[in-house]
């Protein structure tokens, strides 16, 4: 197959995505994740096929023999930044993972283009489904207050695009609690427990397998939250150590990030064979005993 | 098992694998991230079946889950090989070429019809005779136990009982068959590689082989005692006889952790001098003369082996805190402060050593645990890529090396025994967020904790008028705690459940029986005779 012009190789059952990242052209991304099956929710990564209609998602659609594939024409690129724009009038992007970041730049998104989002975290009923009128002159968000329920997780649903990537983590992808699903239709759909209840009051049990996939900030561990909200958090200043879980004998390797000498988040990488990133609330959250009683 | 103390198989085959029998382990909790790799298999069309006392939220998973009485997995083994014989399922082939003593352990089947074995396990009938036609008619198969299985007075024999199953059908040695104790802890398999066995030297060579030792002795110039020393169960009795006057603890918290707590506070006070390294001032290190500060996970380098033999490397994140420093250098200066010339090495140099005289860790040098993400044992040489199952040579025709036995073994009942006056099963385990007697575990705050309770059955709690949060006073022939009831749907009558992670509130240890399996020395925590009593 072409890509932008130049033939490419990939074996079947490739994605675009795939055909394209070896060709080495970039695609941007956002709901689509290495362990994960594509969710086709953010549309970020559509591409020109000659002869398909529609744009497509490189992400789900299969490579096949022969195809014609632009990346980077002026409908793709319209296409894109208008999507980059839509989700970062609606959302707060600005604890999203690097990639999105880039991308918002190299798209030349305008993000403030459908007027100032409708005050901060206005919306007065948080329930998924609620819907709120907004003012004429204001772009619609999906701000409400954070949900802090718990010493180790943050949902702040102000940052979320709704890529279902935490909700299928949750359920059959990964976890197979199914403690999270998408409630409500349309612009008020929100990510919810069951019935809405605090997440301790749910079937969550507190693994993070949601944090770990989540691009935008949406979720967080507890202490990356209080460290970000104070703007202690420096990643430029932190230290990654590959490691072994120190709880059972799974052998589950961690990545331990460190800050002035103190671990301020644990997780695990997603090309680990054993977890595919996931881990539970243990390996995730059982690490403070470490620095415990310390005063330095 | 058959020489080699590991388990057969790797993660990934269990999510191709046909069947997928949990016996004795919930997975779910004690080891989530392998059963991530079960729901895999069970999402690929896998079936599971789950034995276990309490329909845990691993059995919840399974297509039936087998409800045992706690102890008689023997019965329950012997009697689905006598039914997998019956039915002519057993695998002729693989018993011909690969195993010895079939006709004995035939033999000894005779009297385990599923009607007793119904009668000794409280499982129907039918449900045995279900999981035995499932198992010998697989394809692939595998057997996953943990300590439902081994925490037991007749651990070995439990474990034979499966292993004979295994060998029956030919359900080992096979991509996608085999048999796979989940360890409990980080480095427990680790540390049986490393010889910390009282028979063994690094890389599970026998301390009482002639040559082994002479290896050994000639690299170390010193005498490795010819003897077998203790396991964890002789010592206590040496202690209780005043054979052993003096200990040396590293990283284990005995005074909550075993069975019988008072007994053993009364063994370690008698004791004319303990040494306990820890990272915390544990309850055990109260009754310490000396205490030596070590550095803990995260503050050391070194090595963990997993469940699947899979040896990965440990780094160091952050230093230790004020005087605390690794084992190694602690064990250095000890040797030096006793008279001899040891420097402290590294953990990298100690490994090396180790390798040299190991042959099954050989081939892994720290470059290529770092370049590799790990590796599976054996690996001889350094261009060995590692195994990814065991004993594939007992599909050679002729197999190579030994042929594989069959243990014959009997059902005995727990020591433990149910009477008028202790009429409920006390059994014990773990909780997802929470681990042993709560060292480090309890010192994160989990939204999911469930402190020291009582775990009753709906209809236990009912004839006995409680409520939920209700305190009760909870007896056993050793001791006496009390403890809030908490009413699980997940226990039938007559049996009860208590987690061991929070000793300093609910001393389940204090209830627990110090009955021991002569073999491994591992104690009956799983089965304790109970009575309790509304109190307040």
């Amino acid at each position: 197959m072409n890509v932008n012009g130049r033939p490419v190789r990939v074996d079947a059952g490739s994605s675009i995505l795939d055909a394209c990242r070896a060709g080495g052209v970039e695609i941007p991304t956002i709901c689509h994740g290495p362990t994960m099956t594509p969710a086709n929710a953010c549309r970020v990564c559509v591409v020109e096929v000659e002869g398909s209609r529609a744009l497509v998602p490189s992400c789900s659609r299969p490579a096949e023999e022969g195809m014609e594939i632009n990346t980077d024409s002026d409908r793709v690129q319209m296409s894109r930044k208008v999507i980059l724009e839509l989700l970062g009038s609606a959302t707060e992007l600005d604890r999203s993972n690097a990639s999105i970041l880039t991308w918002l730049e190299k798209a030349g998104a305008d993000t403030a283009r459908f007027g100032p989002p409708e005050g901060p975290k206005t919306r007065h009923s948080p329930r998924p489904g609620h819907h709120d009128t907004v003012p004429i002159d204001n772009a619609a968000s999906v701000h409400e207050p954070v949900k802090i329920e718990d010493d180790l997780y943050v949902r702040d649903y102000s940052r979320c695009i709704l890529c279902y990537r935490c909700v299928d983590a949750c359920g059959i992808e990964h976890q197979n609690t199914f403690a999270i699903a998408v409630a409500g239709r349309g612009f008020d759909a929100r990510i919810s427990t069951e019935f809405d209840v605090a997440l301790p009051d749910s079937a969550c049990v507190y693994c993070g397998n949601c944090i770990t996939v989540c691009p935008t900030g949406a979720l967080t561990g507890k202490v990356e939250f209080d460290m970000r909200e104070e703007g202690s958090w420096d990643e430029s200043a932190q230290e990654v150590t590959r490691t072994v879980c120190s709880y059972c004998g799974v052998g589950c390797n961690l990545d331990v990030h460190t800050q002035d000498g103190r671990i301020v988040k644990v997780d695990s990488p997603h090309d680990h064979d054993v977890t595919l990133g996931n881990l539970c609330i243990k390996g995730r959250f059982g690490w403070t005993y470490v620095q415990s009683g310390r005063n330095d | 098992m058959f020489g080699a103390g590991g388990g057969t198989s790797s993660y990934q085959e269990i999510e191709s694998t046909d069947l997928i029998v949990m016996w004795g382990s919930n997975a779910r909790e004690a080891h989530p991230i392998f059963f991530h790799h079960v729901l895999k298999g069970l999402h690929r069309g896998a079936h599971m079946y789950a034995v276990d006392p309490r329909r845990t939220s691993s059995a919840q998973w399974a297509d039936v889950w087998l409800g045992i009485d706690v102890g008689s997995d023997i019965a329950l083994a012997n009697a689905v090989a006598r039914e997998i014989i019956d039915r002519g399922l057993e695998n002729r082939d693989f018993i011909e070429n690969a195993t010895t003593g079939f006709d004995e352990y035939a033999a000894s089947l005779d009297s385990y019809t599923v009607d007793r074995a119904e009668e000794i396990t409280g499982v129907p009938a039918a449900a045995i005779r279900d999981l035995a036609i499932a198992y010998g008619n697989a394809d692939t198969a595998q057997i996953c136990w943990t300590l439902g299985i081994t925490e037991h007075h007749n651990a070995t024999d439990n474990v034979l009982a499966l292993i004979n199953l295994a060998l029956l059908t030919g359900h080992v040695g096979r991509y996608g068959s085999g048999l796979v104790p989940v360890r409990g802890q980080n480095n427990v398999q680790g540390g049986g590689d490393m010889g910390a066995l009282p028979n063994k030297l690094p890389g599970f060579q026998d301390v009482e082989d002639e040559e082994s030792r002479a290896n050994f002795e000639a690299a170390w110039g010193s005498q490795i005692p010819p003897r077998a020393g203790k396991h964890i169960s002789q010592m206590h009795e040496a202690m209780d006889e005043g054979e052993i006057r003096a200990l040396y603890i590293i990283g284990e918290n005995p005074l909550q952790s075993e069975a019988e707590s008072a007994t053993m506070r009364r063994r370690l006070e008698n004791l004319d001098f303990l040494v306990v390294q820890d990272i915390f001032p544990t309850a055990t290190a109260e009754l310490a003369d000396v205490v030596l500060p070590a550095a803990g996970w995260g503050e050391s380098d070194g090595t963990f082996t997993s469940s699947e033999r899979r040896v990965q490397r440990v780094r160091r994140a952050i230093d230790p805190p004020g005087d605390a420093e690794d084992d190694i250098a602690l064990l250095s200066r000890v040797a030096r402060a006793m008279g001899v010339d040891w420097p402290t090495p590294s953990p990298e140099e100690a490994w090396d050593e180790m390798r040299m005289l190991s042959p099954l860790h050989r081939g892994m040098s720290y470059s290529r645990l770092q370049e590799l993400g790990g590796i599976q044992w054996p690996c001889p040489d350094d261009q060995h890529p590692g195994e990814l199952f065991l004993h594939g040579r007992l599909w050679e025709r002729p197999i190579v090396g030994p042929p594989a036995p069959f243990h014959a073994v009997e059902w005995a009942a727990p020591v433990d025994t149910l009477t008028i006056e202790y009429p409920i099963r006390l059994t014990t385990g773990r909780r997802l967020d929470s681990y042993n007697t709560g060292v480090q575990s309890g010192r994160y705050e989990s939204p999911r904790r469930i402190h020291g309770v009582l775990d009753l059955s709906p209809e236990d709690a009912a004839s006995h008028g409680l409520q939920d949060g209700q305190t009760v006073r909870v007896t056993s022939r050793r001791g006496s705690i009390e403890a809030p009831v908490r009413t699980d749907r997940s226990l039938r009558p007559g049996l009860a459940f208590m987690a061991v992670h929070f000793p300093d509130d609910t001393d389940v240890n204090a209830l627990t029986v110090d009955a021991w399996d002569p073999k491994s020395g591992t104690a009956e925590f799983k089965a304790t005779a109970i009575r309790i009593e509304a109190i307040g």
